[in-house]
């Protein structure tokens, strides 16, 4: 029996290239995090830095190009990606749910909605009559607000946030004690973007679920995360509590991107754009990956990768961390 | 990318002809209109039409920047397209007065699209550019940046070869792809997505228009380049007087790029303010809901979900009354049994449709 106080995710030391044309890219280097049941952990970052790929790691989803080089995917203990194909397979769905960037292509077209999501759940044997696993669906439609009554309907007549929450309807179906959410409202509008966002959020608090919610848009992960990681070219460069990381950020990466973000709130300040672009993953910059764009690089951050600086549960992987009570451990 | 403020000056940029706006504004849009047919056939007058864009009238002064936001489907976008004349309207009057050369040389009067053909249209799409939303494909793979930014040039037959060089890399300097001479012989595909951007920009300006259509230029750029991408085209439109009508969905997007901003919903303008009146004051339910809606950084903050009914209605023949009777929190007996209400100034410069405010 498992410690509910016990993270339910550990990922410690993770390391995934793909093989491409111009050589081997670094999609993610060395990437470690927890996550506590019930929490709702956000990955942030532009597009490129890794935070889908850590996603595909999760649901050993990856192609074929891919290669782990290194780490531990410990799923209640166990590491799931020394699991057979076949032990994943029962995992992905019953443990592991994700919703994907474009659910939109998700659902099949020539299925009816509920159908399609009573056989996810006869399949990992959740209920075992398949009049129970409709009552299920409509329950899970509820949860979800649409009307059980659109079970019948086919996809096409859904529109963009109907398919998104029958998405999630689906995700949910086996009870899964982590969702992973990528960028699961960016193609909605702001209104329904909105509402999709507060059930998600009342769902995990009721089911006590953990979630990953991967995001460019930091305002949503402000929103409906406890702890945020912030992404850059691979690495994991801060994590810590949602708020102390939006009140005080300790890498110059995520001060960045806070001050680059619009807001429609408080004074009119200017906005802050970071120069040049994010480093080829197949020659990534030695030191620092920031430091070609950071404004506080110095010769240490140009040779060598910094070490990890803490203060409680906030870390970050900089020399000069903005907030000073952040320091080197041991 | 350079940050804005590394963006030399041009040399030589255009005056704004202040002196011409005393003829009126640079646009003036009257009951513009837009139907699509829906369904139909060569043999049968289709039955019904999508209200795109319907009855939508506002000014833009030159040098302005006017943002038209609104949810997908809204019409925002088919407002920009009838602007460029890259659709003909249904209905309405379109005017242009452009700085310097207010009336059309032709007709002797303001510059109407929709009577434009040959010659007199060259001369006005030299006046007039759009930039698009997706910068992956607005541009031929196969060309360089040279081909594409000089294109205008080329099609206006605008100087030799020598003064077009000369045109792009300038161009190509002030949007701060440099050095610019490195640049003019790549292909798209070998640019970042705030490059490329940078590239649709520079070619949409490379022949000093006085008027913009920017349909979502940023949306599909990150964080990190769009904010260049935002205060490129800001300090653009201060150097070489630029207008724009900016296309977007992003409300803060449109805080920091625009002067005023218009709401439209299902084909209407419902409200128009000036940019941070708009948001410190919205009057029109759906500008409230619309802005209640919108995630904020901070994490301490709770917003109240926004006061909004159900999904967004057809556009295909709706009903006369207002088109937002059926989401409305404030609707009454009078909204029902009475046409879609007209765009009134409530306050000095904040107009509003609806009959509660």
């Amino acid at each position: 029996m498992t410690d509910r106080r016990d993270p339910l995710l550990k990922v410690e030391g993770l390391s995934l290239s793909y093989q491409t044309r111009q050589g081997e890219l670094q999609a993610i280097r060395d990437v470690s995090f927890e996550l506590a049941r019930g929490s709702a952990l956000g990955l942030v970052g532009e597009s490129g830095c890794g935070k889908t790929s850590v996603a595909n790691c999760l649901m050993r989803l990856l192609p074929d190009s891919a290669r782990l080089s290194a780490g531990r995917v410990l799923l209640d203990g166990q590491d799931i990606l020394l699991l057979t194909e076949e032990e994943m397979r029962l995992l992905r769905w019953r443990r592991i749910s994700m919703v994907f960037q474009a659910a939109m292509n998700v659902l099949d077209p020539v299925y009816r909605v509920g159908q399609q999501i009573v056989e996810a759940i006869e399949t990992h044997g959740v209920e075992s009559t398949e009049p129970a696993a409709r009552e299920r669906v409509a329950r899970l439609f509820r949860l979800v607000g649409l009307d059980p009554k659109l079970t019948e309907h086919y996809p096409h007549e859904f529109s963009g946030g109907m398919r998104q929450r029958a998405v999630i309807a689906m995700a949910l179906s086996c009870d899964p004690d982590l969702m992973i959410a990528d960028e699961p409202t960016t193609a909605l509008d702001v209104i329904v973007q909105d509402r999709i966002l507060r059930e998600l959020k009342d769902i995990q608090q009721q089911l006590a679920m953990s979630l990953i919610y991967i995001s460019h848009d930091i305002a949503v992960v402000a929103e409906v995360t406890d702890v945020v990681g912030v992404m850059y070219a691979g690495r994991l460069v801060e994590m810590g509590d949602t708020a102390d990381v939006f009140r005080a950020p300790a890498h110059p990466y995520t001060a960045a991107l806070m001050s680059s973000f619009p807001s429609i709130s408080g004074e009119r300040r200017p906005l802050i754009s970071l120069p040049g672009e994010p480093p080829n993953l197949s020659d990534p910059p030695q030191g620092c990956p920031f430091h070609p764009r950071c404004a506080y690089a110095t010769d240490v951050c140009r040779v060598e990768y910094p070490p990890e600086v803490r203060a409680g549960s906030h870390r970050a992987a900089c020399w000069h961390p903005l907030d000073a009570t952040l320091v080197p451990q041991g | 990318m350079e940050s804005a403020s590394n963006i030399p000056e041009t040399p030589n940029a255009p005056a704004t002809g202040t002196d011409a706006s005393d003829d009126g504004p640079l646009l003036a849009v009257h009951g513009l209109t837009k139907l699509f047919p829906v369904g139909g056939s060569p043999f049968r007058k289709p039955s019904s039409f999508i209200h795109a864009v319907d009855d939508v009238s506002f000014q833009l002064g030159h040098g302005e920047s006017l943002g038209l936001v609104g949810e997908s489907g809204c019409g925002k976008t088919t407002v920009g397209k009838l602007l460029v004349k890259l659709l003909e309207p249904t209905d309405g009057k379109i005017l242009f007065r452009f700085a310097g050369d207010p009336v059309d040389t032709e007709t002797g009067a303001p510059w109407d699209p929709a009577a434009m053909r040959g010659r007199q249209l060259r001369s006005f799409r030299r006046r007039v550019q759009m930039i698009f939303q997706d910068p992956y494909e607005s541009m031929n793979p196969r060309r360089t940046i040279y081909d594409i930014i000089s294109e205008p040039l080329s099609v206006q037959g605008m100087g030799d070869v020598q003064y077009r060089v000369d045109r792009v890399l300038e161009i190509l300097t002030l949007v701060g792809l440099t050095p610019a001479g490195a640049f003019l012989f790549r292909h798209p595909h070998e640019l970042s997505g705030g490059q490329r951007q940078r590239v649709a920009i520079a070619r949409a300006l490379v022949i000093r228009p006085s008027f913009v259509v920017a349909d979502e230029p940023t949306s599909m750029l990150d964080v990190s380049s769009r904010t260049g991408v935002m205060s490129l085209m800001q300090d653009l439109a201060s150097e070489l007087g630029v207008a724009y009508l900016y296309v977007t969905h992003d409300l803060a997007v449109a805080r920091y790029m625009c002067h005023r901003i218009a709401v439209m919903y299902l084909g209407k303008v419902v409200e128009l303010a000036e940019t941070e009146e708009l948001l410190r004051n919205p009057l029109h339910p759906y500008t409230k809901a619309l802005l209640s809606a919108v995630p904020l950084p901070d994490p301490g903050s709770r917003r109240e979900p926004p006061d909004i009914r159900g999904d967004l209605a057809t556009p295909i023949d709706p009903p006369t009354r207002c088109r937002f009777y059926e989401r409305c929190p404030a609707a009454t007996a009078h909204c029902l049994n009475h046409p879609h209400p007209l765009l009134e100034e409530k306050s000095p410069g904040h107009l509003v449709a609806c009959y509660e405010v």
